[in-house]
């Protein structure tokens, strides 16, 4: 019988190409001293706006170019990579811990407990995010940890309402009534027979904040509100490369397109991880 | 005067090649019921959906014809043969909920299908749909027609679809478990109702059941299925009296009876069922020795 | 006669309607069941009928204590547990048991076959032997020993539905409450299933509640019938008086309801007038 069939899936290419790619920058901002060709932070006027290697007037070790102070832009983005990566790590395993286990809650015990949360939810939802996390940093202070803080405060409601509406479905499920009549007490049944079930989503969804942690990161930077602005951030090359457009779109172009594919291949991990993790057809 | 529906030795796969119809072949004279019987995976619904043109896409036909009142679906464009089988067919569905949009009300759903696909006009259709509310005995239209589909009861839904199914004069039904949903009681009236109709309009009927109960009251032809392979065609009254093919026979033994509880409920014999192994084993070989 | 299992005292459950719930404040309650009285003898199979809407679902339901009634009493084994609260209800889970109707939502999918029978052992004090004893009730059950480490997905139907009995007699438990556990399945595979249960519930003397809305599956596997509508008794009997001498007029209409595989023209024509 169809239903009755294992699927085995094979990793497909888009598991591949987003995990290839996130491997790729990690492995970079990690060893970032290492495999950075320039400091990040040395100017040199002399250098100012080198356009990147295939063009003329391009100089050998600074393959994408300089910025109008005469910094290594593949450099920057290596160390850049390396804020971005705390910050999504950090902020979103945050948002997780919060928003699924108060989701769980309400979802699996219902009643007082989901009203409460619900509302909690239904208000946060109303603050524009953008512009909450431009407050919260603000009465915060800048730095990093208040940057994550941020995030994870904005953030926690997507992973409590998805996660709530999967336990509410499970909680319909016979098979938590079975647990019941086993004699299990209702905590046990949520972390033995629902948790286990929501975990695919919550993996995805944890993929996918990662790549929406990396934005905001790089929004607020680019409003100046992120790290000291020593420190290279992506948000940061690209609020500075807007200035020079003109003389130098590789600036721009460079941080945009690493910050684009690291969300999209942050959403694709997500969503290929999902199915990896469910072999089972419902 | 031709058949209402002709098929001949229609095969269809899925994807993986696996067979879910071994060379169907059955006959309908206008204004006959044929009960399709058969456990699940035994095809009957899939035959029904290729009737109506509606598999999912998963399935393809390999090999046979279908005809509607000499028509060759197959040689028709896909237009035209869509057109061909909305005007001179229906379908009851199992779940009458579903089958209902539960965002309109009932009597737009009703008469859509008679204004789009005949042509007529929206007095002649909300006249035609009224005449059938009535003959489904539902006594109050008017608040029926105004009505959401959650508002009336599992029967009265079933009725407003058979109403809807008769509606448009098909020459062919096809019934897919249209009382398997409902309580016993409900399935009688619904039952009745189905046999009332079908005497009056002439039309003909393809009854898809897993109920060898409901074949016996409601059905003049019987087509027994097991893994998408007719194994036994027959006069329903023939069939209960003498069922040839063990398959039947073990059905018929498997089936409760609380008039004689001990000799119902038997379980399917091994040997039936390595029976039938052996039979698809054998329809297959000779298949796949035709067509390569 | 031996003091009943169960007994059963005005017996009333309500829910809250969650369609006429009005946008702020609680749901309002319907009755559901409205005074129900009745015994279930100890080591017999009791079948429980009727249509949809008659209540035996939150009948079965209220005796395994899913539900809390609003009111009377559900004397087990002389103990009133109609309103024990959840803790002083967990010893008795072992005694109460349930297989449900769709095995499939009754097997979580993530768990192997021998981790969902196990757990009623393990949760019950009998952890000891685990292996042996999910063995065992593999073996009872019918189903080979291989199956211990599959999932539900790789089970049909019939699979599934024994393995939901053998996590339910797993515990041997005094009492057993089978809701309309072969309407999902296949005719030929539902007389397996009771086939099964008949022969599992004679030899252990279990007392079973059978819970169907199909009265040839209950005449073949009960000693006594309670009929059910609209949330209170019909009619309730020995299996063989209620079949051959059904009292009510519904308990009639209900029988008279049944297709029966065999020819009768007259079954569709309208009634003739008394």
């Amino acid at each position: 019988m169809d239903e009755a069939r294992i699927v085995r899936r094979g990793l497909g290419p888009r598991l591949w190409l987003a995990g290839g790619w996130l491997l790729l920058v990690l492995l970079a901002a990690i060893f970032a001293p290492l495999v950075a060709p320039q400091d990040p932070l040395a100017q040199d006027l002399m250098l100012e706006r080198l356009p990147p290697f295939w063009l003329d007037g391009a100089e050998p070790g600074y393959w994408l170019g300089t910025d109008s102070l005469g910094r290594d832009l593949l450099s920057r983005l290596i160390f850049g990579g390396r804020i971005a990566f705390i910050v999504a790590f950090a902020a979103a395993i945050a948002a997780c811990l919060v928003g699924s286990t108060l989701g769980l809650i309400a979802g699996y015990f219902g009643g007082w407990a989901d009203r409460i949360i619900s509302r909690i939810v239904d208000i946060w939802m109303a603050f524009p995010p953008v512009l909450f996390a431009i407050l919260l940093v603000a009465v915060l202070g800048t730095g990093l940890s208040s940057v994550i803080l941020a995030i994870a405060i904005i953030d926690w409601t997507r992973f409590c309402r998805v996660i709530r509406a999967e336990a509410m479905g499970q909680a319909r499920m016979d098979y938590v009534e079975n647990a019941r009549i086993a004699g299990y007490g209702r905590i046990g049944i949520m972390l033995r027979e629902v948790l286990p079930n929501v975990l695919p989503s919550i993996v995805a969804l944890l993929s996918l904040e990662m790549g929406i942690a990396v934005i905001v990161e790089a929004i607020l930077s680019f409003v100046n509100l992120s790290i000291s602005t020593d420190d290279p951030t992506w948000g940061g090359i690209i609020a500075e490369g807007r200035l020079s457009i003109h003389q130098a779109w590789w600036v721009l172009v460079f941080p945009l397109v690493t910050l684009i594919l690291t969300v999209l291949s942050f959403s694709q991990f997500g969503e290929a991880l999902k199915t990896r993790f469910d072999p089972v057809l419902r | 005067m031709s058949a209402c529906l002709d098929i001949t030795n229609l095969s269809a796969v899925l994807a993986n090649g696996q067979r879910v119809l071994r060379s169907v072949s059955l006959s309908l004279q206008p204004g006959e019921v044929r009960a399709l019987v058969g456990e699940s995976g035994a095809g009957k619904t899939m035959i029904g959906k290729a009737v109506l043109g509606v598999l999912p896409s998963s399935v393809r036909i390999v090999e046979g014809n279908m005809s509607l009142e000499g028509e060759d679906l197959g040689r028709l464009q896909p237009r035209a043969r869509r057109t061909l089988i909305g005007a001179r067919t229906a379908l009851i569905p199992q779940d009458p909920l579903t089958a209902l949009n539960p965002s309109r009300r009932i009597g737009p759903q009703m008469t859509d299908r008679l204004v789009r696909i005949l042509g007529w006009n929206g007095d002649k259709a909300d006249k035609r749909v009224r005449q059938l509310l009535d003959e489904v005995q539902i006594r109050d239209p008017d608040r029926v027609l105004k009505s959401y589909p959650h508002e009336l009861s599992g029967g009265m839904r079933q009725r407003v679809l058979i109403a809807a199914a008769f509606a448009a004069e098909p020459r062919l039904i096809v019934a897919d478990e249209p009382t398997t949903a409902l309580d016993v009681t409900v399935q009688k009236q619904i039952l009745r109702l189905i046999a009332d109709l079908q005497r009056e309009h002439g039309t003909a009927i393809l009854f898809v059941t897993h109920d060898l109960g409901v074949v016996a009251k409601i059905s003049q032809k019987v087509s027994v299925l097991y893994a998408g392979k007719v194994v036994e065609e027959a006069d329903t009254a023939r069939l209960f009296e003498a069922p040839l093919h063990p398959y039947t026979r073990a059905l018929m033994a498997a089936t409760p009876r609380y008039t004689d509880p001990f000799a119902s409920l038997k379980p399917v014999d091994e040997t039936v069922l390595a029976g039938l192994a052996a039979e698809i084993a054998a329809a297959d070989q000779t298949w796949r020795h035709l067509h390569g | 006669m031996a003091e009943p299992l169960f007994s059963v005292r005005g017996l009333k459950v309500a829910l809250p309607d969650m369609t006429r719930k009005p946008l702020i404040g609680r749901a309002p309650l319907v009755e559901i069941l409205k005074g129900l009285d009745f015994d279930l003898p100890r080591g017999s199979v009791t079948g429980i009928v009727g249509e949809s809407g008659s209540g035996k679902s939150t009948l079965g339901r209220a005796l395994v204590r899913l539900l809390e009634p609003s009111a009377g009493s559900i004397s087990f084994e002389g103990r009133d547990i109609a309103h024990l609260p959840e803790a002083e209800l967990r010893p008795l889970r072992r005694d109460l048991q349930m297989i449900f109707q769709d095995p499939m939502s009754s097997l979580n999918p993530r768990r192997t076959i021998a981790s969902i029978i196990a757990a009623p052992l393990r949760q019950n004090g009998l952890g000891d032997n685990l292996k042996t004893r999910v063995a065992e009730a593999l073996q009872r059950v019918g189903l080979p020993q291989s199956f211990a480490g599959r999932y539900r997905h790789q089970l049909s139907g019939g699979q599934r539905q024994r393995v939901g009995i053998a996590r339910a007699l797993a515990l041997s438990p005094k009492f057993v409450l089978a809701d309309e556990i072969v309407s999902g399945l296949d005719v030929s595979t539902q007389a397996q299933i009771l086939t099964l249960l008949e022969k599992l519930a004679a030899e252990m003397g279990l007392t079973v509640a059978f819970i169907s809305h199909d009265l040839s599956v209950i005449r073949r596997l009960c000693r006594q019938v309670i009929v059910m509508r609209e949330g209170r008794i019909v009619e309730a009997s020995a299996t063989d008086a209620l079949f051959e001498n059904p009292k009510e007029a519904y308990t009639r209409d209900l029988l008279a309801a049944i297709p029966l595989p065999e020819i009768d023209a007259d079954w569709l024509r309208p009634k003739a007038p008394a």
